[in-house]
């Protein structure tokens, strides 16, 4: 018979106030926000049975999907926990992932529970891991970096942190997983907790949650484990409930900061039934807050040029709003005509960072191209893309020890800092108080490639200055 | 609990935007990137709720100016006629110039042969990718998520596409940050999906709150229909039942609206938004799943035809 959509999951209802609950949870609950999370590991830490294990006790997973995982189970005569069911199926890719058993490129995968909506961006690990990991991670507000119990913590798992340390990635969690293999040993936990502990001080990783798991059987990653009673702390699905996106931390503590994307002038072209006289003038900067937020009537500051001026309007989409605040996309009107263009950057006043030719940049280099001294590129940062040079390539990290190694030459993979100079002023931030203030892309001039993903640490290398 | 790695003294911002506001917010950034960046974009806009939340945004994005790009819809000449008359309707009341690439036209003209099962989503790629050569378009934007496919969990936002039209999936551009990277050479095209992060229940949520018009089709109403492939069809010119087909009157909404040969509809009593929302969320298949013949044929479907330069 052809489906019914109103049938509902086990365990779904409608509750006395008409809120419609999905796996004990209310899915609708207006308050719900958004946190973007990594995972990095390789398959045979179980990478890919954990995301299957979030989403399937998330009750994320619907059931043609279930259907198909379980088809290919039996066909494969998997004959692990879950009915059977091999939930690493659940990410299964593309068909040449597929056929050779990798996974090639990041994929994307949504699920929601009551507190929160997740975007999780699965990164392989073994195939370019810096690119998948750097791609992965710019954005996620956590990473889980899974370890084989077994195992215990291996030369990759150090250089997924030194990537997420790097990158400055706010939370970062360790799931121990297969702890079932060890038979739920604490001593098993603990040694690997040490061994954590002396990479994590090394790379300056100040808080890490440690959480001991069975991606297979499901302990401790939405359902608590009743066969670790040693270990009291939250399950995984817990920490990524509670812990604090990006714009959390980096708003409020952060300075104003606006690049300008375009500038709205509707001369000729105005929404039907809006009344041109009153929109004559109308100059509305676009934009995406970067940081911080912005009242009608502060004063702010815009680059280039160091003018200062008035916010007269804030505009969200045909609603003026008095406060706007980081990530919102808005318009702004000024106080003052300026002749302004995108890359313009407005700012609270005296926060902007001077404009500057040079870079003293960390790159994450991504293209099998090499970067050497004297190579040409394009930096991209916040809304401005200029021309720029290579001048000089310092060191590459040590991934073990995130040591600065000398070196004249950046290849594909490499972590590693060079001095980068401008043909036109930037007024890049630092990526230290503030990513999207200070990130930047390597573009290569003639075909458009992303070379490199570049963050600016300026004071970081005041050692190797030139 | 320790929280995280706060600096000393450092506190958590007071306002935190929702899930809706930040998913908007996103998707106006990545529109306004585009425009700003490309010199013509087009938006594919077929009628259905994604295209028609990807135009809600641009509409929101450029306020006071109107949408600064033109529509293109690939008809398929299956389409359904409801969807037909809101595709002009909204047009024209946005103020936008619509193109249209005719399947029809081209089978007419011998381009493109009919496929025996009679759908024709396969022949949409050739006409698509002549409009795009011939708009001289460089961005075209879709309504895209990568909820709803395994192919399309891994594409980018930005999405680079060659001469040919087709998507390479080992060889992206790593997307990082909010810097998307749209440069490309003579020839080359990109695709760009500003609502890649949502799911089915957001699009839904945020035509509720938005209250954004749709083509009628969605929402329940009594049709003619059959049941075929675990799907009810509706009666109609390019959909007929066999003999040994029941043929009956349902209350039945479409959860999306394709090819009237291959899209199907699923029995429903949701007549409001907010209905369809409470349906969606308590929903048990995917949308493609339950309504699309042609993703069914095989697991690897979607990603073989938008390699071959689909959508």
């Amino acid at each position: 018979m052809p489906q019914t959509s109103s049938q509902a999951p086990a365990g779904a209802f409608v509750d006395a106030a008409g809120t419609l609950v999905v796996g004990g949870a209310d899915i609708l609950k207006q308050s719900r926000t958004l946190l973007r999370f990594a995972t990095a590991g390789s398959v045979d830490d179980g990478k890919s049975t954990l995301v299957g294990r979030l989403l399937h006790d998330s009750k994320s997973v619907l059931i043609d999907q279930l259907e198909a995982v379980a088809r290919t189970s039996a066909e494969r005569g998997f004959g692990g926990e879950a009915g059977g069911l091999d939930l690493a199926l659940l990410t299964d890719g593309l068909r040449a992932e597929r056929e050779q058993g990798i996974t090639i490129d990041v994929a994307y995968r949504y699920f929601s529970t009551a507190e929160r909506s997740f975007i999780l961006a699965d990164c392989p690990g073994h195939v370019q891991y810096t690119r998948n990991m750097v791609t992965g991670s710019a954005t996620a507000d956590a990473v889980v970096v899974l370890i084989d119990a077994r195992k215990g913590v291996l030369e990759q798992t150090r250089r997924h942190l030194s990537v997420v340390a790097l990158l400055r990635v706010p939370n970062v969690i360790v799931a121990v997983n297969k702890i079932d293999l060890v038979d739920f040993s604490e001593s098993v936990y603990t040694e690997i907790l040490d061994q954590l502990r002396t990479v994590t001080a090394e790379l300056g990783l100040e808080q890490v949650h440690a959480i001991p798991v069975s991606a297979l059987e499901g302990d401790n990653v939405v359902e608590r484990s009743t066969r670790t009673p040693w270990y009291t702390g939250p399950t995984v699905i817990e920490l990524l409930e509670t812990l604090p996106a990006i714009d959390e931390i980096e708003s409020d503590n952060d300075p104003f900061r606006f690049p300008v994307q375009l500038i709205i002038r509707p001369q000729g072209g105005l929404v039907a039934g809006l009344n041109a006289d009153e929109f004559r003038d109308y100059r509305g900067y676009a934009g995406q807050v970067a940081s911080g937020s912005i009242k009608v009537g502060d004063e702010v500051e815009v680059t280039p040029g160091n003018f200062k001026t008035k916010v007269v309007g804030i505009d969200l989409a045909g609603k003026a709003i008095d406060t706007a605040f980081a990530p919102q996309s808005v318009s702004l009107r000024l106080a003052d005509e300026f002749d302004l263009a995108r890359g313009a950057v407005i700012g609270a006043v005296g926060t902007l960072p001077e404009p500057t030719t040079e870079i003293h940049a960390e790159l994450f280099w991504l293209d099998s191209r090499s970067a050497v001294p004297g190579t040409r590129v394009l930096v991209k940062a916040g809304t401005q893309t200029v021309q720029a040079i290579i001048s000089s390539v310092i060191g590459r990290r040590n991934l073990d020890t995130l040591a600065i190694e000398g070196t004249d030459e950046l290849k594909v993979n490499d972590i590693g800092t060079v001095v980068l100079r401008l043909a036109t002023p930037v007024p890049i931030g630092d990526y230290n108080q503030n990513r999207r203030a200070g990130a930047f892309l390597i573009i290569q001039p003639q075909d458009g490639s992303t070379l490199a993903a570049g963050i600016n640490t300026n004071a970081q290398f005041d050692e190797f200055d030139i | 609990m320790s929280k995280s790695n706060l600096k000393s003294g450092q506190k958590l911002a007071e306002h935190r935007l929702g899930l809706l506001d930040t998913l908007e917010s996103e998707a106006i950034h990545i529109i306004r990137e585009v425009v700003a960046e490309f010199e013509r974009p087009v938006l594919l806009f077929s009628g259905g709720k994604d295209s028609v939340v990807v135009l809600h945004l641009a509409a929101k994005a450029f306020w006071p100016g109107k949408v600064p790009f033109p529509v293109l819809h690939v008809d398929t000449g299956h389409n359904f006629p409801e969807v037909i008359e809101f595709r002009d309707r909204t047009v024209e009341k946005l103020g936008l110039r619509l193109e249209v690439a005719s399947v029809q036209d081209y089978i007419d003209r011998g381009v493109l042969q009919e496929r025996p099962d009679g759908t024709r989503n396969p022949l949409q790629t050739l006409p698509l990718l002549e409009a795009i050569t011939n708009g001289k378009f460089d961005a075209v934007f879709g309504g895209a998520r990568r909820d709803e496919d395994k192919a399309r969990a891994k594409e980018r936002i930005l999405s680079m596409r060659d001469e040919f039209g087709q998507w390479d999936p080992r060889n992206q551009r790593p997307e990082l940050w909010n810097l998307y990277n749209g440069r490309h050479l003579p020839g080359q095209h990109v695709r760009a999906f500003p609502i890649s992060n949502w799911t089915e229940l957001d699009i839904w949520r945020y035509i509720e709150r938005e209250n954004i018009e749709l083509p009628p089709l969605y929402l329940a109403h009594e049709r003619e229909v059959y049941s075929r492939d675990g799907m009810w069809r509706a009666v109609g010119p390019v959909s007929m039942p066999t003999a040994d087909e029941v043929v009956e009157t349902r209350l039945v909404r479409y959860r999306t609206v394709g090819d009237m040969s291959c899209t199907g509809a699923v029995e429903s009593s949701a007549v409001l938004i907010s209905d369809v929302v409470l349906e969606v969320a308590g929903s048990t298949l995917t949308e493609r799943g339950a309504t699309r013949a042609d993703d069914r044929i095989s697991e690897a479907a979607m990603e073989d035809r938008k390699k071959e330069g689909y959508f």
